[in-house]
């Protein structure tokens, strides 16, 4: 048997059939399960896609490459349970295009982060990380709080977004400008409006500046990682499946 | 195939190739390497019979693929090494429930398996603003010393965890201090600031400063300077200050006061944690007798 490749080897044609086999087997366990989305999705209540503000924070957090040293997905594993609160769902990332599981963790997981710590505190520590931990070797950030932010192109990231799947309606994507600034300010008159658009909305303003900066954008997407999805009611072996 | 010869060093047969006269070997693979491979593909078989691996057509079973013949899923597994956990913590747990703050403190078992649970809690949730060590950082409270702003006790303590300052939330701690830039000319905050230097430097003072300060800041701070915690007015006398305390500092919290923010804990951690850090903090220095 172990010289029978002699006879594959000196015959291109079946050679060629054989190695389109062979590719074939690892394409389709690849792009397969892409297909089963659905049978990796929980059905948990709660995420939404992001309001323009986050989405632009999101933007942000591609941009400096947070994903870098920081991961987003909490694996089901006690010592990570316990130090970050439940694990991650892929439910909680579906909207993500790219996704941030991130592969490295320099800096801790930021799965969970959204509502940890104050606004006040991502604002001074995103300006100089040591002043509030010493032991710390992230870089500063603080040109974000120079920095306006860019939200003319935030309608066409949604509808692009659209094109693969988030659900963003035309009223969210036609009032995206306003929802953005609304979302960046305290008591903003056009508070209602995005409310009625988007669930469980942190409004206000996250750096304390008069302009809407990049700070305002990154803070607001930090805050609302990993709060959406209603973990109470989610159980993983799927008894709760009717309920989407 | 013609061309194939022995060679005569080796003895083992060429392939028949030949470039610039140099001829190809016909070794076979080592036979171990084929026997690892062929292990390697035998356990693969099993393992995907064992574990969860195949998708199925119906999309049902364990994520839409087949279950394996042990049932294993990893949220199995992490429940049972959580519960290799809990059966530990459970020897404390059901009695530190039912006690009291006191009764906790009275307790050495209790009291020690308090103070680790809080430790092992702080480290993951409150040291990244109150320091590793919980000496705080400008704007974020040390609790080492005794210089309270909400109480120092276990219980105060543990109510502030449990609904955070200016949190979201509805018995949340709550204090603003207004902002005396609308109210004041500089020269009128910079005598207020230089009377409320002097509580803790002693030395001088603007008369206008006191008067002021009489009218406006007593009602928080006291008279004296030294503050209301039930409001969560800090303490002006005691030399340690939240924003710092050089004369342009404290110029600047009068005129637009800084109000900072604590979270509350209540959605995030158990009652137990909650329960465990307050008494941890408490334990850390500056904890006062109910």
């Amino acid at each position: 048997m172990l010289n029978k490749h002699a006879a594959l080897e000196k015959n291109s044609i079946l050679m060629l059939i054989f190695v389109v086999i062979t590719i074939s087997i690892g394409g389709i366990v690849e792009i397969v399960p892409l297909f089963r989305l659905e049978t990796t999705i929980e059905p948990v209540k709660g995420v939404r896609p992001y309001t323009p503000l986050e989405l632009a924070g999101y933007n942000v957090y591609l941009r400096e490459g947070c994903y870098g040293c920081h991961s987003q997905q909490i694996r089901p594993l006690r010592d990570e349970v316990e130090r970050y609160g439940h694990y991650s769902l892929a439910a909680e990332s579906m909207y993500d295009h790219p996704f941030q599981w991130g592969s490295k963790r320099t800096g801790p997981d930021l799965a969970r982060v959204g509502g940890k710590y104050s606004d006040d505190w991502h604002l001074q520590h995103m300006i100089d990380p040591k002043s509030l931990v010493p032991e710390s070797i992230m870089p500063k950030y603080a040109h974000l709080v120079e920095k306006t932010v860019t939200l003319d192109d935030i309608p066409d990231h949604m509808m692009a977004l659209r094109m693969v799947g988030v659900p963003y309606t035309d009223e969210q994507i036609d009032n995206a400008y306003a929802d953005a600034l609304a979302q960046a300010a305290t008591d903003s008159p056009g508070i209602d409006g995005l409310l009625e658009r988007y669930s469980k909305v942190n409004a206000r303003n996250f750096d304390g500046r008069s302009t809407t900066t990049e700070m305002d954008a990154l803070i607001a997407y930090l805050q609302v990682l990993g709060t959406m999805a209603e973990l109470q009611d989610y159980k993983h072996d799927g008894t709760q499946r009717s309920g989407r | 195939m013609s061309n194939i010869e022995k060679d005569e060093h080796s003895g083992v047969e060429t392939t028949g190739h030949e470039w610039d006269g140099i001829k190809e070997l016909n070794n076979p693979a080592p036979r171990w390497w084929l026997i690892v491979m062929i292990i390697t593909i035998i356990w693969g078989i099993g393992y995907s019979v064992v574990y969860p691996s195949w998708p199925t057509l119906s999309g049902d079973g364990e994520r839409g693929g087949t279950v394996g013949t042990m049932g294993w899923t990893q949220y199995k597994e992490l429940e049972e090494s959580q519960g290799e956990i809990m059966a530990r913590r459970a020897q404390y747990l059901s009695r530190f429930e039912t006690s009291s703050f006191e009764e906790i403190q009275a307790d050495a078992g209790l009291y020690a398996f308090a103070i680790a649970g809080g430790a092992s809690a702080f480290k993951d949730n409150c040291a990244t603003c109150h320091g590793t060590g919980g000496t705080g950082a400008p704007g974020y409270p040390n609790l080492l010393d005794d210089d309270w702003l909400w109480g120092g006790t276990i219980t105060d303590i543990h109510e502030t965890i449990q609904f955070g300052v200016r949190a979201d939330h509805d018995e949340t701690r709550f204090s603003e201090m207004p902002a005396f830039a609308d109210i004041y000319s500089a020269e009128e905050v910079a005598d207020i600031a230089d009377y409320a230097l002097s509580f803790s430097a002693g030395g001088d003072f603007p008369a206008r400063g006191k008067l002021l300060y009489d009218e406006q800041c007593a009602l928080c701070h006291a008279d004296n300077g030294t503050g209301d915690r039930f409001q969560g007015a800090p303490n002006l006398a005691d030399a340690i200050w939240f924003y710092g305390g050089t004369r342009a500092e404290l110029i600047n919290q009068i005129n637009r006061p800084k109000h900072g923010m604590m979270p509350n804990w209540d959605t995030r951690l158990d009652a137990e944690t909650i329960r465990q850090l307050a008494i941890y903090v408490h334990s850390l220095g500056g904890g006062e007798a109910e």
